[in-house]
């Protein structure tokens, strides 16, 4: 009989060892994860802190340097970088990126409420066909149509402004689909009640329909920040006027064709800048944020 | 789905879908008709006149050694990034989803690249494999490596794939985790008492249950890798060298805004238009099929 017992207690061993094993393997792969995540970032990071020769040179720092205060300091208020750019501060194209962020992110969530409502609230002739008239502008992403709508921005004199900036992207079918979904979802014993007390629908919407989308508008102001934060070939084909330069073109501006002279510190600072509001969004918001995202592609 | 109970009002809903409809007519369906009438129209060399050619630029497009490169650079990239960014984002998503301490911690670390544009993805890659000031670009020069992006192709494909993939692999994740997380733990119970092998396990039991959250990933990943990464290719590549990196979204650019050959570049925009139409009917038919988080 003392031989089975040996056995148990053998078998609990070794099933202990792979256990411990499984775990080892699975920090393992998440902390090699976590360091492909972080590398460039740590690296970013750190030659920020550099002077321009020390990564000129190609000594590529591992550990930060002195220099932080200044390339901060110098990249926020003049700018620079590249050689053959003209130098926008850094301060004046975080300014125009947050701009265009927040009129996107706010513009959407407005004019998509609003229409979300009408779809869902009302009856009135042509409805489905509004409704999928809004849908259909998913297919059609700027990239799809470059040249024809850069022609309708010029001819609208729209070029070189924030309102040529923001307002052609503001147009959501994502964000009316979601909010659409969402009124569904309110009793109708709710629009019976307003009705009773003899609200009309304006302030049907004010009263009840706002107060209970707030959730829903958190997590769509959150995706679409970094939407709006992140354009790119709209702002390169819309701004040739320096002074509305946003970051994240400015920023591949100062490289250009990644010439070794370049001033790299100041462009990772100016990196590190670019890259600060939507991760800080993100982690901040966190909770909003995952559910932006998993409802919006429902 | 209907309410039963609406609101009467003659102007007041028309007025409410006034600013998106507008927005829509000006911006999204005027443009992409003047796209569709331009891909029929041939401009002279001077851009003074213009003739109906029909489907020339079309027939010209797929005659067009340079499209049919950039045709074939799109299909190599986005396999790449979509196998790239779902592969490396499930082996973490299976990680992440076992009972460990810090299992917090970890996601935050993995989920903020998100927040990252991908010309600025691009920009920090660019630091890393950079031939003269990059970490690893160094480094292979040092273990005898003729490594430089600029001149060598087939690198510079490498890059933007690496560049397009790490910033994708955050949001598949999340999907991915928010699959794991939903299989009933019965059901991995079960299989685990009936004595199937991790590895077993995981390609018998829970991939099939995550197949219909895989599949929706590889439709969004597509269209990622098509339209979303002009940004990693004009930050680190203009295309180049050569034409080794010129997607199909990237030529609608140059031929549009650098060579001003708009017949041709709006051509280019319609079938652009017909694939996201193809990705997005696809998209929306499945939804239906899948988990609900």
């Amino acid at each position: 009989m003392s031989g089975t017992a040996i056995d148990v207690e053998r078998l609990a061993a070794a099933a202990r060892r792979r256990k411990a094993r499984d775990r080892f393997f699975t920090y393992l792969a998440l902390t090699l994860g976590v360091i492909v995540f972080a590398l460039p970032i740590w690296i970013t990071l750190v030659g920020s802190t550099h002077d321009t020769d020390t990564i000129g040179r190609g000594d590529v720092p591992l550990l930060p340097g002195t220099e932080a205060l200044n390339n901060y300091a110098h990249a926020w208020a003049q700018g620079g970088g590249g050689r053959n750019t003209f130098a926008v501060p850094a301060s004046t194209m975080l300014w125009n990126s947050l701009i265009m962020a927040l009129v996107i992110a706010v513009g959407k969530i407005a004019i998509s409420l609003l229409s979300a409502f009408a779809v869902v609230f009302f009856s009135f002739p042509l409805r489905m066909f509004f409704f999928w008239m809004i849908f259909i502008t998913l297919m059609l992403p700027v990239e799809v149509r470059i040249i024809p709508t850069f022609q309708v921005m010029t001819d609208l004199s729209l070029i070189d402004t924030m309102t040529g900036l923001t307002l052609p992207l503001i147009a959501s079918a994502t964000a009316t689909l979601l909010f659409r979904q969402f009124f569904l979802t309110i009793p109708d014993e709710y629009v019976e009640a307003a009705k009773v007390d003899g609200a009309g629908p304006m302030r049907f919407f004010k009263d009840v329909v706002l107060p209970l989308s707030v959730t829903s508008m958190a997590a769509l102001f959150v995706i679409q920040f970094i939407y709006g934060w992140n354009q790119y070939l709209w702002p390169l084909l819309m701004v040739s006027d320096r002074d509305l330069e946003t970051v994240i073109v400015g920023l591949t501006k100062m490289i250009g064709i990644g010439d070794t002279q370049n001033e790299w510190n100041l462009i990772m600072t100016t990196a590190v800048f670019a890259l600060l509001p939507p991760v800080a969004v993100v982690v901040l918001m966190q909770r909003w944020f995952i559910k932006g995202l998993t409802e919006t592609e429902k | 789905m209907r309410k039963k109970v609406i609101f009467r009002g003659v102007a007041l809903p028309y007025l409410l879908l006034l600013p998106q409809l507008l927005i829509t007519a000006v911006f999204f369906f005027w443009p992409a008709g003047m796209a569709v009438w331009q891909s029929t129209q041939r401009e002279d060399a001077f851009g003074l006149s213009s003739e109906f050619v029909a489907l020339e630029n079309f027939t010209d497009l797929f005659r067009d050694p340079i499209y049919l490169n950039a045709a074939w650079n799109t299909a190599v990239f986005s396999t790449a990034v979509a196998a790239l960014a779902l592969g490396a984002a499930l082996f973490l998503a299976v990680q992440a989803d076992k009972q460990i301490r810090a299992a917090g911690l970890y996601k935050t670390l993995l989920i903020w690249p998100y927040a990252v544009a991908p010309a600025l993805a691009a920009v920090l890659w660019l630091f890393i494999f950079h031939p003269s000031i990059g970490l690893v670009g160094r480094g292979f020069a040092a273990i005898g490596i003729n490594w430089d992006y600029r001149v060598n192709g087939g690198q510079a494909m490498t890059m933007v794939i690496i560049a397009a993939a790490w910033k994708q692999v955050s949001y598949n994740f999340i999907f991915f985790l928010a699959g794991l997380q939903s299989i009933p733990t019965s059901v991995l119970e079960a299989a685990a008492i009936d004595g199937a092998r991790p590895m077993r396990r995981f390609w018998t039991v829970i991939f099939p249950l995550l197949s219909p959250t895989a599949f929706f990933l590889l439709v969004v990943n597509l269209v990622y890798a098509f339209f979303d990464t002009f940004g990693v290719i004009h930050a680190l590549t203009r295309g180049g060298p050569g034409n080794a990196t010129e997607t199909l979204i990237y030529k609608v650019y140059v031929d549009g805004v650098q060579n001003l050959n708009f017949g041709s570049s709006a051509a280019q925009s319609v079938i652009l238009m017909v694939i996201v139409i193809g990705l997005t009917a696809i998209q929306f038919r499945f939804i239906e099929r899948r988990v609900h988080y």
